[in-house]
């Protein structure tokens, strides 16, 4: 990253700032909605994390370039302008009390999109040099060493060795020609590895050819979450390059929600071109094995279980039924949450906020919501679609001294799964 | 006995005039700084549809959410008798509609005149309720700047003025109306700078919001 300066920072801003933006802009009347539907304002109570204005910097920047009114009253000295000072106090706001989970931006009565613009928001907190250590640190982990938390080829060689020595099941590096390339986040490689197991179990049964690449194994990308497209463009980069090079059809974005945003939605604008492969999330591909009979279950499961959506798979992918398709596969006693689908609560966090230490205090304060409706549901376990959700959630219990298990949905259809010896 | 008379003559005639051609090429020239703008390309491969949708959105963010209607009863409950109020006083008032003919030669019928007073009424109580609100709540207040004031001012100052020049509260009439019309010359005058300018733009932005998510095959 060249060095961040504050009018960086308002470049950046200023080349964020589209159509979408400037009729959000003009359509808000301050009426407050958003907050209800934030659980960083629902869980303190405090006004000053009102979704809407958490883009009080990128409004200045939209009235005062963009605006024939914001022009006169800067001309006049009226307007505020966007200092240092301003954009140091609004880091709280814009990464450590924001999800990006965009249940804001399906509320507003005017129709604002606050999430897309907190995501063009960041970007400008990038360039002026405003982005948390965390989320920095992660950023330059991914694009030095591969991945947010660090992880090397070498710590998932390891893990592929261990799962093959457990299971016996095959799991291919570099196959060329395969139809499908796997992508794995960091957490799935050091704390969920059974994900990977699962998925070599339910590929073989359902004769899906696949494979993993040694130079494009990361799928999450914290180029997104920090705001810095440079970083996500680099990331997206390299797996456009594995998938390119191994001949795949499709790239599968692992259990996890903002890989999702990151490679499906923003990744081909990143590079500004159309894929020369298809994106789908693990949940659609196991969807469609279901629907085409690939894939069976078997011996379901008697415990009631509830389902956590993640927010970038429902409200920012419209991956909404096949979860539940295939919880249908795995439990006889499928119980949802009062919210769900695309109106779940975020576990708070998403976005980066859960590789934020700042934001930590908060992220276990503003849990509540979700515990509460985990309660509700009075579910013995808890099923999810992303690793990120999962260890904020297993946080977010201790924290409030809950018991309840949590598990991936892709690992309870490998267990459950009609395993067929003799077609070998 | 003539300067009122010589006020409405000026506030219906030359101010007018000023007024109407501030509030059109502000209109226009609002519009030309949202779209000027654009969008980028989108290279993602859709799941879903953009325009149908986005249309869909249009009409659907009229509805509130079920849970948030719990949570915020009254910003909801006030914005539609405010904007009921307003739009039948507007456009269902027979002297509004008359105006409207004698100046675009064609009309539509209203509704009986204590019918439009009783929804004035209401309007009128619904937006000093949103005032009150908006000094009460901390969420609307920490959001509150000198623009929503003036906004709400100049919403509150024609639907007050309508109503007194209705009951001729103020002697003599033509000085009323005159005050009547001035308002709305000052909300037409402001339109289009202010916040006034959601209730065009509101739908460009549902749209946008609608066709954002209708890609991804997200009902929003």
């Amino acid at each position: 990253m060249s060095e961040a300066t504050l009018e960086r920072g308002l470049n950046a801003f200023k080349e964020q700032i589209d159509a979408p933006v400037a009729a959000f802009f003009s359509s808000c009347v301050s009426c407050g909605m958003c907050a209800e539907a934030c659980l960083f304002y629902t869980e303190t109570g405090d006004p000053k994390y009102t979704p809407i204005r958490k883009l009080e910097p990128l409004r200045r920047v939209w009235e005062q370039e963009y605006t024939i009114v914001g022009k006169i009253k800067s001309l006049l000295g009226l307007s505020k302008p966007v200092t240092d000072e301003l954009l140091q106090e609004w880091q709280e706001l814009l990464y450590d009390s924001c999800t990006m989970c965009a249940r804001c931006s399906m509320v507003c009565p005017v129709g604002n999109d606050i999430a897309y613009m907190v995501r063009k928001a960041r970007e400008g907190m990038v360039a002026s040099g405003n982005a948390p250590e965390g989320v920095k640190g992660a950023s330059m982990r991914a694009v030095k060493i591969g991945s947010p938390m660090g992880v090397t080829l070498k710590a998932v060689e390891a893990q592929i060795k261990h799962i093959e020595a457990d299971s016996g099941l095959t799991i291919p590096m570099d196959a060329v020609g395969a139809d499908y390339l796997v992508l794995l986040s960091s957490m799935e490689i050091m704390n969920f590895p059974e994900y990977l197991e699962a998925l070599a179990k339910i590929f073989k049964q359902a004769k899906v050819t696949w494979t993993l690449c040694s130079t494009a194994f990361e799928a999450t990308n914290s180029g997104i979450q920090i705001g810095s497209s440079d970083i996500a463009r680099e990331l997206v980069q390299r797996i456009v390059d594995g998938a390119e090079r191994l001949k795949v059809k499709c790239v599968i974005s692992p259990e996890c929600g903002h890989a999702y945003t990151a490679i499906r939605w923003e990744g081909p604008n990143l590079i500004g071109k159309p894929f020369p492969f298809k994106v789908v999330h693990i949940l659609e591909l196991l969807d469609e094995l279901r629907a085409s009979g690939r894939i069976k279950t078997t011996g379901l499961e008697s415990d009631s279980m509830t389902f956590h959506d993640p927010c970038s798979l429902v409200r920012k992918g419209g991956v909404i039924e096949e979860p539940r398709n295939l919880m249908g596969m795995v439990t006889t006693n499928f119980i949802e949450m009062q919210d769900h689908g695309k109106w779940a609560w975020c576990c708070g966090g998403g976005g980066g906020v859960s590789s934020n230490e700042d934001a930590e205090e908060l992220r276990l304060k503003v849990f509540k919501r979700k515990k509460e409706q985990l309660e509700q549901t009075g579910a013995d376990i808890l099923v999810t679609a992303c690793a990120n959700c999962r260890l904020v959630i297993e946080e977010g219990l201790e924290e409030y001294k809950m018991e309840m298990p949590i598990t991936g949905l892709s690992e309870l259809v490998a267990e459950h799964l009609v395993v067929d010896e003799t077609k070998e | 006995m003539s300067e009122p008379m010589d006020f409405l003559l000026w506030v219906r005639g030359p101010a007018f005039d000023v007024a109407a051609l501030i509030f059109v090429i502000g209109v226009v020239v609002r519009f030309f700084e949202i779209f000027s703008l654009g969008r980028k390309a989108n290279f993602s491969e859709p799941r879903g549809t953009e325009f149908g949708p986005g249309m869909k959105s249009v009409l659907t963010r009229s509805l509130p959410e079920p849970g948030m209607f719990k949570r915020q009863p009254l910003t909801i409950l006030v914005g539609y008798v405010f904007h009921i109020g307003l739009l039948i006083s507007l456009i269902l008032f027979v002297p509004h509609i008359e105006l409207f003919r004698e100046t675009f030669g064609f009309g539509w019928p209203g509704l009986p005149n204590p019918l439009v007073d009783a929804a004035a009424v209401l309007s009128i109580v619904a937006l000093l309720a949103a005032l009150w609100h908006r000094i009460s709540s901390p969420v609307m207040r920490i959001l509150t700047t000198n623009e929503d004031w003036l906004v709400w001012a100049l919403t509150f100052l024609p639907m007050l003025t309508g109503y007194i020049a209705y009951h001729r509260m103020i002697d003599p009439y033509p000085l009323a109306l005159g005050l009547h019309i001035l308002s709305i010359e000052a909300l037409m005058i402001f339109f289009p700078f202010t916040k006034l300018m959601h209730a065009f733009t509101l739908f460009i932005a549902r749209w946008y919001n609608g066709a954002m998510s209708g890609r991804r095959v997200v009902e929003s």
